[in-house]
């Protein structure tokens, strides 16, 4: 079992990656979407990256709201 | 337009769409994510027009995107709610109706073509656009598309055929959840559940299509055409009460409501609860 931290390292590297921004100009408080600079459909390429990654599904409605990267990944770990 | 001018290579300023090698390929181009408003209806009526005037020129039809953000994100809401201010319900009620008409004859061509008619899917494959794939006989998708029916967040139901030819195709219970929670899925997801026949790589849904149609088109037509009357009847009186049901509900002011705000959020952040 992964640990929440872990997660979040995951979730990091993963967004770095898919919105070609330096992985360390991200950290787990951030908000995401101001960060990202996306808006709530390219939102959804992150959420599908992360579903192929973990082997996981995770319904729009449980990241309602969610806005920062740590939050996210405590959604995620409830799944893994 | 005249039969006589048809022609299989044509531009819209939404579509464009042209015949190779037996396979019509019709790409939607309508930014930002080929929203289906009167715009796009008027040019997929002029190319279903088209297509019924293509006889034996061709086998198969691929629908795909140029849009980057995906294959449609389906009815244009913005579009519906200005045209529907200022107008009494059921003035409101009889544009919608007529609309929705409109929108059903041009699916139904599409679904009851003779061709083999493919879906090549990326990105947001939302609500209308949605069911415009589920016209067609097979959907292709690309590993990162997504796929979701999010009217019952609006306090209505899909309009565009959604329901009846998502019965058609799946289990009740897949219809339910995507319906009832309003919730979008992945390709993998969509394929376990048998919406989609195919998943692609990033990028390569249409090049996916286009061998899976250049197979469709060695087979003897009039065997290809009696297998899919045979195997996909169009569900006519379903979608005309799928019809009846969605203007029932558009007639309530909550709906009205929540199109404003949907039309009038400019954050980031989705509005949709």
């Amino acid at each position: 079992m992964k640990t929440l931290e872990q997660t979040t390292d995951e979730i990091l590297g993963l967004a770095a990656q898919h919105f070609k921004i330096p992985r360390e100009d991200l950290a787990p408080s951030d908000d995401f979407y101001k960060k990202l600079k996306i808006d709530s459909l390219r939102a959804l390429e992150l959420i599908t990256r992360l579903e192929h990654h973990f082997g996981i599904e995770l319904p729009d409605y449980e990241v309602q709201g969610v806005t920062d990267f740590r939050t996210l990944a405590s959604r995620i770990q409830a799944r893994l | 337009m005249t039969a006589s001018k048809l022609h299989l290579h044509e531009k819209t300023k939404t579509l464009s769409w042209e015949l190779k090698d037996g396979t019509i390929e019709l790409a939607l181009h309508h930014p930002p994510c080929n929203e289906i408003g009167t715009a796009m209806l008027e040019d997929l009526e002029q190319f279903v027009t088209a297509l019924e005037a293509a006889g034996e020129k061709a086998a198969a039809l691929i629908v795909y995107s140029r849009q980057e953000a995906g294959f449609s994100a389906g009815a244009d809401l913005r579009e519906l709610y200005a045209a529907s201010l200022g107008l009494t319900a059921a003035e409101r009620v009889s544009g919608v109706r007529a609309f929705l008409e409109r929108v059903h004859r041009v699916l139904s061509a599409i679904d009851g073509s003779p061709l083999t008619t493919i879906a090549a899917v990326h990105g947001v494959t939302f609500g209308g656009g949605f069911e415009l794939a589920l016209a067609c006989d097979l959907i292709i998708a690309d590993k990162m598309a997504r796929f979701c029916f999010p009217e019952l967040r609006l306090g209505l139901i899909p309009g565009f055929g959604g329901i009846p030819r998502l019965r058609r195709d799946i289990g009740n219970s897949v219809v339910r959840d995507l319906l009832l929670t309003g919730r979008s899925i992945n390709a993998a997801k969509a394929m376990a559940t048998g919406l989609v026949s195919q998943v692609a790589a990033e990028g390569e849904a249409l090049q996916v299509a286009r061998a899976t149609a250049a197979q469709a088109c060695k087979f003897d037509r009039t065997a290809s055409m009696a297998a899919k009357r045979f195997l996909k009847p169009i569900p006519h009186e379903e979608l005309r009460r799928e019809i009846d049901v969605f203007c029932e509900l558009f007639e309530r002011p909550a709906v009205m409501e929540g199109l404003r705000k949907f039309s009038e959020n400019t954050s980031a952040h989705p509005y949709l609860p």
